[in-house]
C-alpha cells in the first residue's frame, strides 16, 4: 500500500488525515488515556487493599474470625463519585465541542458524492453539474486533498455501514434514506475502509479505497473518468457485452447493465470485488472464471466460458482503462 | 417465649382482596401488556411522523363506528364494575347481572370491530399502515377475546356457587383486567382517530 | 385437608428435630418417580435446573467461540464457509445473551430468593415451573434450526431489511423470531413471579431495607423485564408477519427499516442491566462474607441498583449512533450514557471499601467476586468511551466494541456467577467445592479472559470490523488474532476446571456445615442442602445480618430463628405486607402439578406449527395448551381458594 500513512495498520483511526477525523481521534485518545488511568488506580485499590487487609492465617475457620462493624466507609463512595462526576463532566464537555467541530463544513464542497452500498461492493456516483459531467465507478474513490467532499449515502439492499478511519467515522447506508457525511484528506495516499455493518455472507470481502491526489492529479483522474471508453471491435468486446452486459456498464460499449460495478475504466482500479483481488490479468481471469471460489456467496455467477473467450474477454478488459 | 414471635390477631387463609398474589401478579401483566401497546403505538407514529399525512390510505378514519363502539366498550367497564359491587355487598344477582351485561356489551364491541375491519379498503398487507392498523386493533381484539372468556370463566363460577363468601379475588381480578383492556382502547382509538386531526 | 377457614391467628413454636421438620417434609417433598421429577414445582429444584441448563448453553456458546477463535486465528483461513461462520456467530450471541445470561441468573435467584427472605417457596410455584419448561422449550426450539443448518443467521440483534424474507428467505429468522417471543414468555412470567415474591412474601420484620442486595438486583431485572420485554417480542412478531404473511412494517419500500433498531435497542439496553444488576448484588452479598464485615453503603448501593435500571431505558439510541440521527438527539443520549456511570461508580466504591474496611479471606469465591471489580470497571470505561457519540462512529462495529460487551458480559456476569457457585454450591449440594483446584480455576480462567480479551480492544483500535468470517493479511492483525485465540483457548480450559471441580466434589467434596463461611444471609441458617420446605418455622427479622447480630453487637432487637410461625396445615407460607414485611395473610401454596409442562409442551408445539406453518399441528398444541389449563385450574374443592385466570395462577 503506497500509502502516506501508517503501513503496519492502514485500518487504524488512532492517526487520521483530515479535519472530519482529527479532533475525533484527539479525543479517542483523551477518553483512553483516561480510561487506562482510572483501571489502573481502581486495579491498585482493589489489589493494595486485599493485599494489606488481607486475612493471613491459611484456611481460617470462619466461625473464629472477627465480624467488623456496619456503620462507616461512606467517605468511599462520595470521594469516588466526586471524581467519577468531574470526569463525566470533562468528557461530555470535550464531547458536544467536537461535534460542533466535526458537523457539515460550510460553504460549497469540493466534490458531492452518492455512494451506494451494495451486497457486496461500493457504487461511487460522481454528480457534476450537468448529466454528462456526472459518471459513475465502483470501490475505489478519488478525491482532491485539503477539500471537504460531500457524501450521500444509501443502501441499495441492506444496510451497509461506509467507514474510512483515517478519514471519517461510520454513516450507515440505509436503503430507503440517505445520510449524510463528509471527509477531507489533508494527505495525498490511499486510505482503505470497510462496511462495518453486517450485511450478509460476504460482509468480510467489502472494503473501500479512497485515493487522496493533489487537486491537479485529481482533475486529471476526473478527466478521464468522464471519457467513455471506446475500443475497437474485437471477439471479446463482442463476448462481453453477451454474457456480461446484462449486469455491467462501459459506458460507449453497448453493455449498459446495472446490476453490478461500472467497469468503464476497469483497468484504472487497483482491487477488484471490492479489494477481494488484485486487478492483475491473473486475477481478473481467476475472478471471472470461478467467482464463487473467491468471494463465496458473491453475486457474480461464474461465467462458464471455455479459456480462449476468457483470454478474449480478459483482453478487452485491459483496454479499459 | 414463643408466644413474643407474633402478637397479631388472626390472618385472612389463601387469597384475599388485593393481598392475595393472583391481584399483584395481574399488576404484572398489566404492567407489561401496557408497554406492549405502547410499543404497538410507538411504532405507528415512528412511521406516521416519518411519513407525513400522505401515509394514511384514510386521511382521516371516520369515527361513525368507532365512536359509539368506544361508549359500548366503557358501558361493559362500568357494568362490571357495578357487578363487582354487588358481590361486595353480598347481592349475588347483581354479581351475576353485572357480569353478563359486561359481557354482552363487549360482545358487541367485538362485533362492530369485526364489521369495521371488513368496511376498510384496505387490508394488512396493503401497506405499512394497514399492517400496523390491523395488528393494533388485531391485538386490542384478542385482549377483548381473552377478557371476555376470564367474565365467562368468572361468571361461570359465580352461577356454580364457587365463591367463598367475601372473598371475591377473581372477580376484582377479571374485572381490573377488564377494565385495563378498555382504557386500551381509548389509546387505541386517541391514535387512529384523533391523532391524524392533531397532526395534520 | 381440614375444613376451609375464612382466618385463624397462625401458631407459634419452637423448632426441634422432631417437630415439625418430619411433617413438614411429609407436606412438602415431592412424589417419587418420574411424574414426581415432571410435576415438581419446588424453587430449589427449578433453579438448580435454570442453573445446569445455563450452563449447558454456556458450554455450548463456548464451543461455538472456540470454533471461530480457530477460524479467525489467521488471515485467511478457511476451516468454515461464511454461511457457517455466520450461524455460529449468530447462535453464540443468541445462546450467551438468552440463553445462558440471564436464565442463569434467573437460577441462582430461584433457588436462593425464598430462602434469603425467609419464605417457604415463590409467590407462584407453578408458574416459576413453567417459566423453566418455556425456557427450556425456547432453548430447544433455537438450537434445532441450528442443528439443520437452519439456525438464525442475521446476528443477535438481527438488523432488517438483511433478516426481512427478500434478502434470508431461509427459515433460519423465522426460528430465531418465534424463538424469542417463546423465550419471552419464559422471561416474563418469572419476572412476574420474582416481583410479586419479592413485595409479598418476605419473612416478618424482614423490610425492605433489609433484603439483600441480591434481590434488589433480580427485583431491578425483573421490573426491567417486564417493561422491556415486550418490545422484542412484538418486534420479532411483526418480523414474522413480514416475513410470512406479506405485512409492511420493517421493509424499505413501505415500512421503516430503522423501526427495528429502536424496538430492539428499547429492549435491549435495558437487558444488558438486567443481566449485569443480580450478579453485581451476588458480589454485593459474598463479598461482605469473605471480608467479614458488612457492605459499606447498603442503601447507596440499593439505590444505585435501581437507578442504573432508570437510566438504562434512556439510553438505547447509543447503539444508533452511526444511523445518521441529528446531532442534537446524539448529544442527548451520549449525556444518558455517560451519566449512567454515576450509579456503577457508587457501586464499585461501595465494594472497594468493604475490602479495606474487611479482613478478607481469599477464598476462590472471593478471588472471583474482588477480580469481578476490575473486569467491571474495564467494561465500563471502554463503555464510556463508546458513549460518546463522535468517538462511537469510529469504535462501533469494530472489536473495540466486542472487547467491551464481553468484559460487561463475562466480567459482571460469568465471573460473578462462577464466584457465586463456589459462594453457594454447599448450599445447593451440602458438599465444599476443592479449594485448591478452585485456585487454579481462577487463575486458569483471569489468566485466559484478559490474554483473550483484552487484545480486542486493539484489534478494534487497529481497525478491525466485528463479524467478518476472515480477514486479508497485512492489515496488522495476525498476532493480536492469534494471541486472542490462545487466550481463549486458555479460558476454556479455566471453564473446563470449573466443571471438573464440580463433578469431582458432587461425590467426594468435604460435607458442608449448614453456614459454611459463617455467612449472615438467611439461606445459611438452615440445612445444607435445604429441605424442601426451606425453614421449619418462619423466621422473624430484626436486621440486615440475622446471622451476625450478636458480633456485630448491634444494640436492639435480635432475629428469631430457631422459634416462629408454624404454618403446617398443607403447603403454606405467610404473606407479609409490601414495604414493612409486617404478617397479612396465610398462602396457601399449590401442590405439585404436570400442568406446567404440559402447557410448555402445548406452547412448543403451536410455535413449531407456526413455523412450519403447519396449521394442524399449531392446533394440536393449542389444545394441549388449552388442556394444561384447564388441569392447572380445575378447582380443587368447591370452598377452596377459587381457581384464577390463566395469567397469573
Amino acid at each position: 500500500m503506497g500509502a502516506a500513512f501508517s503501513l503496519a495498520w492502514p485500518m487504524t483511526y488512532l492517526k487520521t488525515y483530515g479535519p472530519r477525523a482529527n479532533p475525533i481521534t484527539g479525543l479517542t485518545w483523551g477518553l483512553m488515556d483516561l480510561s487506562l488511568a482510572v483501571i489502573a488506580i481502581i486495579t491498585v485499590l482493589v489489589v493494595a487493599g486485599v493485599w494489606v487487609r488481607r486475612e493471613r492465617r491459611s484456611r481460617p475457620v470462619f466461625a473464629d474470625l472477627l465480624v467488623g462493624r456496619e456503620a462507616g466507609g461512606l467517605r468511599w463512595i462520595w470521594i469516588g463519585l466526586g471524581l467519577t462526576i468531574v470526569a463525566l463532566v470533562a468528557s461530555l464537555a470535550w464531547t458536544v465541542a467536537v461535534m460542533a467541530a466535526v458537523g457539515m463544513p460550510g460553504g460549497q464542497p469540493a466534490l458531492t458524492l452518492e455512494i451506494t452500498g451494495h451486497q457486496w461492493w461500493w457504487e461511487v456516483r460522481y454528480v457534476g453539474a450537468t448529466p454528462n459531467q456526472t459518471f459513475v465507478t465502483a470501490n475505489e474513490i478519488h478525491v482532491p486533498t485539503g477539500r471537504p467532499v460531500l457524501v450521500k449515502l444509501n443502501g441499495a439492499d441492506v444496510i451497509h455501514s461506509f467507514w474510512i478511519p483515517a478519514l471519517a467515522g461510520k454513516t450507515d447506508a440505509i436503503p430507503g434514506r440517505t445520510n449524510l457525511t463528509w471527509l477531507q484528506a489533508d494527505r495525498a495516499g490511499v486510505y482503505r475502509g470497510q462496511c462495518t455493518e453486517y450485511c450478509g455472507v460476504q460482509h468480510a470481502n467489502m472494503a473501500a479505497f479512497v485515493t487522496a491526489d493533489p487537486p491537479a492529479v485529481f482533475e486529471a483522474w476526473r478527466a478521464g473518468q468522464l471519457r467513455a471508453s471506446v475500443p475497437a471491435a474485437s471477439p471479446g468486446k463482442q463476448l462481453f457485452v453477451q454474457r456480461c452486459g446484462a449486469c455491467h456498464t462501459v459506458r460507449g460499449g453497448e453493455a449498459g447493465g446495472v446490476v453490478g460495478p461500472d467497469l468503464t475504466h476497469l483497468m484504472s482500479r487497483r482491487t477488484l470485488a471490492a479489494g477481494t483481488v488484485p486487478n492483475t490479468p491473473d486475477g481478473l481471469s481467476g475472478w471471472i472464471s470461478n467467482p464463487q471460489a473467491l468471494k463465496p456467496g458473491a453475486r457474480m455467477p461464474a461465467t462458464d466460458l471455455s479459456g480462449p473467450e476468457l483470454g478474449q474477454v480478459v483482453a478487452y478488459l485491459e483496454t479499459l482503462t | 417465649m414463643a408466644e413474643a414471635i407474633y402478637n397479631g390477631g388472626p390472618l385472612p387463609v389463601g387469597a384475599k382482596g388485593h393481598n392475595s398474589t393472583g391481584w399483584w401478579g395481574m399488576l404484572c401483566l398489566i404492567a407489561t401488556e401496557s408497554c406492549l401497546f405502547a410499543y404497538l403505538l410507538f411504532s405507528y407514529f415512528y412511521i406516521a411522523i416519518q411519513r407525513g399525512p400522505a401515509w394514511s390510505p384514510e386521511p382521516q378514519p371516520s369515527i361513525l363506528l368507532a365512536g359509539p363502539n368506544t361508549v359500548i366498550l366503557l358501558s361493559s367497564s362500568v357494568a362490571a364494575w357495578w357487578g363487582e359491587g354487588g358481590s361486595k355487598r353480598g347481592e349475588r344477582g347483581r354479581q351475576i347481572a353485572g357480569l353478563a351485561v359486561a359481557i354482552l356489551l363487549g360482545a358487541i364491541f367485538l362485533a362492530v370491530q369485526i364489521f369495521e375491519w371488513r368496511a376498510k379498503s384496505f387490508g394488512p398487507t396493503s401497506g405499512s399502515y394497514g399492517s400496523l392498523y390491523f395488528t393494533i386493533t388485531g391485538f386490542h381484539m384478542a385482549h377483548v377475546i381473552v377478557g371476555l372468556l376470564i367474565l365467562s370463566v368468572v361468571l361461570a363460577w359465580t352461577l356454580l356457587g364457587y365463591f367463598r363468601p367475601r372473598r371475591h379475588e377473581p372477580l376484582s381480578i377479571a374485572i381490573v383486567y377488564w377494565h385495563f383492556v378498555d382504557v386500551v382502547w381509548l389509546a387505541v382509538f386517541s391514535t387512529f382517530y384523533i391523532s391524524p386531526l392533531l397532526m395534520r | 385437608m381440614s375444613a376451609w377457614e375464612d382466618a385463624r391467628t397462625p401458631e407459634t413454636t419452637r423448632a426441634t428435630k422432631a417437630f415439625p421438620g418430619p411433617r413438614l417434609q411429609e407436606i412438602w417433598e415431592r412424589e417419587p418417580g418420574l411424574k414426581g421429577w415432571f410435576a415438581d414445582v419446588d424453587h430449589k429444584e427449578i433453579g438448580k435446573r435454570y442453573i445446569v441448563t445455563a450452563f449447558v448453553f454456556l458450554l455450548l456458546g463456548g464451543i461455538e467461540a472456540m470454533v471461530m477463535r480457530l477460524q479467525l486465528s489467521g488471515p485467511n483461513r478457511t476451516l468454515l464457509t461464511p454461511e457457517q461462520y455466520d450461524q455460529l456467530f449468530t447462535m453464540h450471541g443468541v445462546s450467551m445473551i438468552f440463553l445462558y445470561a440471564s436464565p442463569v441468573l434467573s437460577g441462582f435467584s430461584n433457588f436462593l430468593w425464598p430462602l434469603l427472605l425467609g419464605s417457604r417457596d415463590m409467590a407462584f410455584p407453578r408458574l416459576n415451573a413453567l417459566s423453566y419448561w418455556v425456557y427450556l422449550a425456547a432453548g430447544l426450539f433455537l438450537y434445532a434450526g441450528f442443528v439443520v443448518g437452519q439456525g438464525p443467521d442475521a446476528g443477535w440483534f438481527n438488523y432488517v431489511p438483511y433478516a426481512g424474507r427478500a434478502y434470508n428467505p431461509g427459515v433460519n429468522i423465522d426460528v430465531y423470531a418465534l424463538g424469542l417471543i417463546l423465550l419471552g414468555i419464559s422471561t416474563t412470567v418469572g419476572a412476574a413471579n420474582f416481583v410479586v415474591t419479592f413485595l409479598r412474601m418476605r419473612a416478618p420484620g424482614m423490610s425492605i431495607n433489609r433484603v439483600p442486595i441480591l434481590t434488589w438486583g433480580t427485583l431491578t431485572a425483573s421490573v426491567a423485564n417486564l417493561l422491556a420485554v415486550p418490545s422484542v417480542s412484538l418486534a420479532f412478531f411483526l418480523l414474522w408477519l413480514d416475513r410470512q404473511f406479506g405485512f409492511h412494517v420493517f421493509d424499505t419500500g413501505q415500512g421503516q427499516p430503522l423501526l427495528w433498531q429502536h424496538l430492539f435497542w428499547m429492549f435491549g439496553h435495558p437487558w444488558v442491566y438486567a443481566i449485569v444488576l443480580p450478579a453485581m448484588g451476588m458480589v454485593s452479598d459474598g463479598l461482605p462474607t469473605f471480608c467479614r464485615r458488612p457492605l459499606v453503603g447498603y442503601a447507596p448501593v440499593a439505590l444505585s441498583t435501581v437507578a442504573t435500571m432508570a437510566l438504562g431505558f434512556g439510553v438505547w439510541v447509543h447503539h444508533m449512533f452511526a444511523t445518521g440521527l441529528p446531532d442534537i438527539s446524539l448529544s442527548f443520549f451520549s449525556g444518558a450514557s455517560l451519566i449512567i456511570t454515576i450509579p456503577s461508580a457508587v457501586a464499585v466504591f461501595a465494594w472497594i471499601a468493604t475490602i479495606w474496611l474487611g479482613r478478607p479471606v481469599i477464598t476462590t469465591a472471593f478471588l472471583f467476586f474482588a477480580s469481578m471489580i476490575v473486569l467491571f470497571v474495564i467494561g465500563g470505561v471502554s463503555g464510556v468511551m463508546t458513549a460518546s457519540a463522535p468517538v462511537d462512529w469510529q469504535l462501533t462495529d469494530t472489536y473495540f466494541v466486542v472487547a467491551h460487551l464481553h468484559y460487561v458480559l463475562i466480567g459482571i456476569n460469568v465471573f460473578p456467577v462462577v464466584g457465586a457457585a463456589y459462594y453457594w454450591f454447599p448450599k445447593f449440594t451440602g458438599r465444599m467445592l476443592n479449594e485448591r483446584l478452585g485456585k487454579w480455576n481462577f487463575w486458569t480462567m483471569f489468566a485466559g479472559f484478559n490474554l483473550g480479551f483484552f487484545p480486542m480492544h486493539l484489534l478494534g483500535l487497529m481497525g478491525m470490523p466485528r463479524r467478518v468470517y476472515t480477514y486479508p493479511a497485512g492489515m496488522g492483525w495476525d498476532t493480536t488474532n492469534l494471541i486472542v485465540s490462545l487466550g481463549s483457548a486458555l479460558f476454556a480450559i479455566g471453564v473446563g476446571l470449573l466443571i471438573v471441580n464440580i463433578v469431582v466434589s458432587l461425590r467426594r467434596g468435604a460435607i458442608a456445615s449448614d453456614n459454611p463461611w459463617d455467612a449472615p444471609t438467611l439461606e445459611w441458617a438452615t440445612a445444607s442442602p435445604p429441605p424442601p420446605y426451606n425453614f421449619a418455622v418462619i423466621p422473624t427479622i430484626a436486621s440486615r445480618h440475622p446471622l451476625w447480630e450478636d458480633r456485630l453487637d448491634e444494640s436492639g432487637a435480635r432475629s428469631r430463628l430457631d422459634a416462629g410461625l408454624l404454618l403446617d396445615r398443607g403447603r403454606e407460607t405467610i404473606g407479609t405486607s409490601a414495604l414493612d414485611g409486617e404478617p397479612n395473610l396465610i398462602l396457601e401454596m399449590p401442590a405439585d402439578s404436570l400442568a406446567p409442562a404440559a402447557l410448555a409442551l402445548g406452547l412448543a408445539l403451536l410455535f413449531s406449527g407456526a413455523l412450519l406453518k403447519a396449521w394442524w399441528l399449531a392446533g394440536a398444541g393449542g389444545a394441549v395448551c388449552g388442556g394444561a389449563l384447564l388441569l392447572w385450574f380445575w378447582p380443587r374443592r368447591v370452598h377452596a381458594d377459587m381457581p384464577q385466570e390463566p395469567e397469573h395462577g
